[in-house]
């Protein structure tokens, strides 16, 4: 386990210095280390080296270090809520949290509220809309014996359809270039607005996840026996829903507003994580982070070089390599979610 | 001594009552069966014990203390259950599952001992899935999880045990087997049984529940009659004693069912 994740460390750091070197400009891993150590440092560059140097540290270093943040947190919010909601299917956008977001974005690129937050406007707009999704899914998934796992995934489904279409009524009243390329970059994600304003949130907030809930990795285990096993086992199973439902909302909230939706991550590399390592949560929630950090950076390397200098949505890098892949190992092995 | 008391247990949903006024006690040591008729409300009863259910009125007792001022992990450490619920929603191993039997005497992901590991294998080989250790607990059989299931509860070293049907899906050989041993294990049991004739021979006494309340206890050979199995059953049967241990037991005659009192029309 441990030859594993030294392993996987030692690949991410490779790829995160190859997808620094790597793009439209290409630098070699030895320029780029040596950029990355001046900026660190403070040392002195030549002034032809300039402009490279302004690529690697103020464009690229960026964007790498947030696929390296979003995918990790995906791939660890994927696992807590297919456990929460004890469902195979589910994604961290599984409860609507996307197109809360995309219609909050929407909103205020079409609107001009929010302007008092700069660039962050539209973000911020993403964020609150992705906690008002949760907060309604929250408000109607809650029954008796607290939240209804079952109850959970139907209305955060709706309520993504819900949002969808209000999200279509802004565009469609307000047509202008700016909400339509808004709503793709939305719905399909990206990390080319990546600046480093924006990284420590996300680096807090991913970190905070990863070891909260690896913490409770146990309890997660408890969980996937059923709700009544868990409560015979001592894990307060209404309490515990709720914390991760906060918890991986408010992960999954801050993600979107950076990157938009990135879809598939989420959902599949739980699965091919356990797959490889087993079920049990104290190693899925251990190297889930690196695989996913390691597919994300070569899916936004993969996005952005492939028809260079246009740039692809990441989605569609995620879903077309994530897919075929997918597929081939879950036919290869006797893998099973809740049934065969 | 009582390890177990419940109070005038009373559970209604939706205002309906569920279990009624229910008193029981089960004493250190001693196996008492659970037994009626569909809808009667033992597993409701049950659920109580092993706090997926407050009761909504009367309390639950276990070693002098309420079971609702109790932190749900203390009452864990003495009160295993084997509930209905059926498969895991994810393929751990059957080591595994049965690891999980010492989640509430650990504290976050701490690694089982030495000693809780070889408590581990005694329980695998007690319910015999040593052979399975390694398999997808997906994969297993209906008897084969069973097994494992009760394996992780006996890993729990409970003092009391709540066992919901345990019997399900076992073949005859795993029945007997699992009855004689919580006979033998010492400990203090409260189980579901649907067999009458299992439930006379591996209880020290049966309590007989209809319509949510208690209408026997006593020793099998106290309560299991030939009246009681027509008023709380509707069937008429023989009732005759085991020519070797002298345990009542039931004979069934086919073609005999009777309409059940206050049943629905």
């Amino acid at each position: 386990m441990a030859l594993i994740v030294v392993l996987l460390a030692g690949v991410l750091a490779v790829s995160v210095l190859l997808a620094i070197g790597l793009g439209s400009a290409a630098v070699p891993p030895g320029e780029t280390l040596r950029f990355l150590w001046a900026a660190v440092t403070g040392g002195s560059i030549t002034a032809e080296e300039v402009t490279a140097y302004q690529i690697i540290w103020q464009v690229r270093t960026p964007r790498v270090l947030l696929a390296v943040l979003v995918g990790a947190g995906l791939s660890v919010v994927g696992v807590a809520i297919q456990a929460m909601v004890r469902n195979a299917l589910a994604d961290p956008f599984v409860l609507g949290v996307s197109s809360g977001a995309s219609a909050g974005a929407v909103l205020v690129s079409a609107t001009g509220a929010l302007t008092a937050l700069g660039i962050y406007a539209v973000s911020a707009g993403a964020f609150l809309g992705a906690l008002l999704v949760s907060a309604l899914v929250y408000l109607a998934s809650r029954g008796a014996g607290g939240l209804m796992p079952l109850r959970l995934v139907l209305t955060g489904v709706a309520m993504a359809f819900g949002f969808q279409a209000l999200m279509s009524l802004i565009v469609y009243f307000v047509p202008d270039g700016e909400s339509t390329s808004t709503v793709l970059f939305w719905s399909m994600g990206g990390f080319g607005a990546a600046t480093w304003g924006a990284l420590p949130v996300v680096a807090v907030v991913t970190l905070v996840t990863v070891v909260a809930l690896r913490r409770f990795a146990r309890s997660l285990d408890v969980l996937a026996l059923g709700d009544e096993t868990s409560v015979s086992l001592g894990v307060d199973t209404v309490r515990f829903r709720r914390g991760l439902f906060v918890l991986t909302s408010l992960a999954t909230g801050a993600m979107v507003a950076v990157s938009g939706a990135i879809g598939f991550v989420g959902l599949v590399m739980p699965h091919l994580v356990r797959l490889w390592v087993g079920a049990a949560h104290v190693r899925v929630l251990t190297i889930a982070p690196l695989a996913g950090a390691i597919f994300m950076v070569w899916a936004d390397l993969v996005a952005r070089t492939l028809v260079a200098p246009r740039e692809l949505p990441l989605g569609v890098i995620t879903a077309l390599v994530g897919v075929p892949v997918f597929v081939l190992l879950l036919r290869r092995r006797g893998y099973l979610f809740g049934g065969r | 001594m009582t390890r177990l008391l419940l109070d005038d247990l009373s559970v209604s949903i939706d205002g309906a009552a569920i279990v009624n006024e229910l008193a029981l006690a089960v004493g250190d040591g001693e196996v008492v069966g659970l037994v009626g008729p569909n809808g009667s409300g033992k597993t409701t009863a049950l659920r109580c014990v092993y706090r997926a259910l407050r009761p909504s009125d009367g309390a639950v007792w276990i070693d002098g203390q309420e079971l609702t001022r109790m932190p749900l992990r203390d009452s864990a450490r003495v009160i295993a259950a084997l509930t209905q619920e059926g498969r895991a929603d994810l393929d751990f191993t059957v080591e595994e599952v049965i690891a999980l039997g010492r989640a509430p005497h650990l504290r976050g992901n701490q690694a089982l001992s030495v000693r809780e590991r070889e408590l581990c294998r005694e329980a695998m080989a007690r319910m015999e899935v040593l052979h399975l250790a390694e398999r997808g607990v997906l994969s297993l059989s209906g008897g084969e999880r069973q097994r494992v299931l009760v394996a992780r509860v006996l890993v729990q070293e409970p003092r009391l045990l709540v066992l919901d049907e345990p019997t399900n899906h076992l073949d005859l050989h795993h029945q007997i087997r699992l009855l004689s041993m919580l006979r033998g294990a010492g400990l203090s049991v409260l189980v579901t049984l649907h067999d009458l004739n299992l439930a006379a021979s591996a209880c020290d006494r049966l309590a007989v529940l209809s319509h949510g309340a208690l209408v026997a206890c006593g020793p099998p050979a106290e309560v299991l009659t030939e009246e009681l199995l027509r008023e709380a059953f509707g069937v008429e049967a023989s009732v005759v004693p085991h020519p070797f241990t002298g345990v009542p037991q039931v004979l069934y005659d086919l073609g005999t069912a009777t309409t059940m009192k206050g049943n629905p029309k």
